[in-house]
């Protein structure tokens, strides 16, 4: 921080780094300029609206939670390598991160759809049909967004000094209690860098969920759904919502700023 | 309002210029010749037989190619009014294709098609359906298109006019989104047009609607005000209204025509 020398600025990287820069700020200002100022708050008060929003919030908010219950493990299990194909496990993981929405979509409906591999035993057996169902819009949610969480945490894990965990058995702890006072405090800021990750991306899930779980006002229209919608009959409206969502997440980010908007990595 | 009469103007002023380029010199009237690649935005009902239409009008104009970008038609609208660089605007309603033409955006339209609605459902028909009133039934899982869309708007109209109250459980942003959820056999019942339940053959079974208790839409086309080449957007927007082949080919399809 505090050396005396001067950094050297290079025009091969001032040039193109500020164009990256512009790159991403004129969307933004552009969305801010020609956001309807004066019925921003009319339209964000509208039912549909809020529906959106208490819609996209609950769902993307039971995702992560299901995220962090089942994928927090299943990091905990790549890192210490207990599968016997770890690199394979490590792929399939990463899967849907790499795939178009709207694939994992339709990977849902052949999986959980009510003709789906499993989703037909669910119907026929309990009369359950995931799709058009709120439950539906955070599973497919929680499968695009869940491997952010899992890599996040595999790498948490890899790098943790051992010998914490390994002192507390020595000193006669249950595995539980090491897992639960030891290594979980020790990776804490990886937890909420990959949950605030994983949520981030249920909250901007579109795709998977419009084909799996479709598109019903205060069931399974999100925020992205309903900036899509809107955009089909009234522009302005799609624009004030927008802004609504970059409202929540400069929120989180403000929230969140020692994680991220420190300038070095801890 | 009838546009038929500017648009007759327009096969005149196509036909001379096709005339005279296949017909005598091909020299003589060459810069005025559809030549090139135009992009045409059209409904996605449209989806199976634009590109019939578009290889017939590719035959008849040699050096053409025509793109595609389909989608629901307001959105359509939407892309063209914030200056997507398209020709040809090609919607599944009036009401659409006003806003683009009232925007400025958009050429005199042309109505060259008329469609109306149908139940489509999942091969088995497991649950039943018969008529309109079944999809009341809280037991019949149903699907419907925005009502920002013309299919939504139409479905909305139907099922007011045949004082029926359903319930769907999603509202998909484009008539193929119906017809998907349909044959993917998510739902137990769609609302589409006619014309997708015969492209979809096979994949689906339907009902048919009695035509004093159904609804209609017409189809407008227009050359988009801004196009980078007008003479070709032009001419297909005239094709499609006025040539014997297109018009041949939308009835195969299942279209009606509108006047």
């Amino acid at each position: 921080m505090s050396t005396r020398r001067t950094t050297p600025r290079p025009a091969f990287l001032v040039i193109p780094g500020s164009v990256a820069l512009a790159f991403l700020i004129i969307p933004l200002l552009a969305l801010l300029w020609q956001a309807p100022w004066g019925d921003l708050a009319s339209i964000i008060s509208s039912p549909l609206a809020l529906d959106a929003l208490r819609l996209s919030l609950v769902t993307s908010l039971t995702a992560t939670a299901f995220a962090a219950v089942v994928g927090v493990p299943l990091a905990w299990l790549l890192a210490r390598d207990v599968f016997p194909a770890t690199r394979l496990v490590r792929a399939i993981v990463i899967v849907p991160l790499l795939l178009p929405p709207v694939v994992s979509g339709v990977m849902l409906l052949s999986a959980f759809g009510r003709r789906g591999f499993v989703g037909q035993y669910l119907y026929s057996i309990f009369g359950i049909q995931l799709p058009f169902t709120t439950a539906g819009v955070v599973l497919a949610e929680a499968f695009v967004a869940m491997p952010f969480l899992i890599i996040t945490l595999e790498g948490a894990f890899r790098t943790l000094d051992r010998r914490y965990e390994d002192a507390a058995i020595t000193l006669g702890a249950s595995s539980w209690t090491v897992f639960r006072r030891v290594t979980i405090p020790l990776i804490a800021p990886s937890l909420l860098a990959g949950a605030v990750l994983c949520w981030a991306r249920a909250l901007g899930e579109f795709g998977a969920t419009i084909t799996f779980a479709g598109n019903l006002p205060g069931v399974t229209q999100t925020m992205p759904l309903a900036v899509y919608s809107a955009l089909e009959s009234d522009r302005s409206a799609a624009i004030a919502l927008s802004v609504l969502l970059l409202a929540v997440c400069v929120g989180v980010l403000v929230a969140l700023r020692g994680y991220y908007l420190k300038g070095s990595s801890a | 309002m009838r546009l038929g009469r500017v648009g007759a103007i327009w096969l005149a002023a196509v036909t001379t210029v096709a005339v005279s380029v296949i017909g005598t010199e091909p020299g003589a009237a060459a810069t005025a010749a559809p030549v090139g690649t135009i992009t045409v935005s059209a409904a996605s009902s449209l989806t199976d037989v634009f590109p019939v239409i578009a290889a017939a009008f590719e035959k008849r104009f040699p050096g053409t190619t025509v793109r595609f970008n389909f989608g629901g038609s307001s959105a359509l609208v939407e892309q063209v009014n914030a200056g997507a660089p398209v020709d040809v605007l090609a919607t599944a309603s009036e009401p659409t294709m006003w806003k683009a033409v009232n925007a400025g955006h958009a050429g005199r339209p042309l109505l060259f098609a008329k469609n109306t609605m149908a139940i489509a459902m999942p091969p088995g028909n497991s649950a039943g359906v018969t008529s309109l009133s079944d999809l009341s039934r809280t037991d019949v899982i149903t699907a419907a298109c925005a009502v920002a869309v013309p299919c939504g708007s139409a479905a909305r109209d139907l099922f007011a006019r045949n004082g029926v109250t359903v319930r769907p459980v999603t509202f998909e942003l484009d008539v193929r989104g119906v017809l998907g959820k349909v044959m993917a056999d998510e739902v137990d019942a769609g609302i589409v047009y006619v014309t997708d339940v015969r492209a979809a053959g096979s994949a689906v079974t339907s009902v048919a609607i009695p035509a004093d208790r159904n609804v209609t839409t017409t189809y407008p086309i227009a050359a988009v005000i801004s196009s980078a080449n007008p003479v070709t957007a032009k001419a297909f927007v005239a094709y499609v209204r006025y040539s014997r082949s297109a018009q041949g080919i939308l009835r195969a399809y299942g279209f009606a025509r509108p006047w």
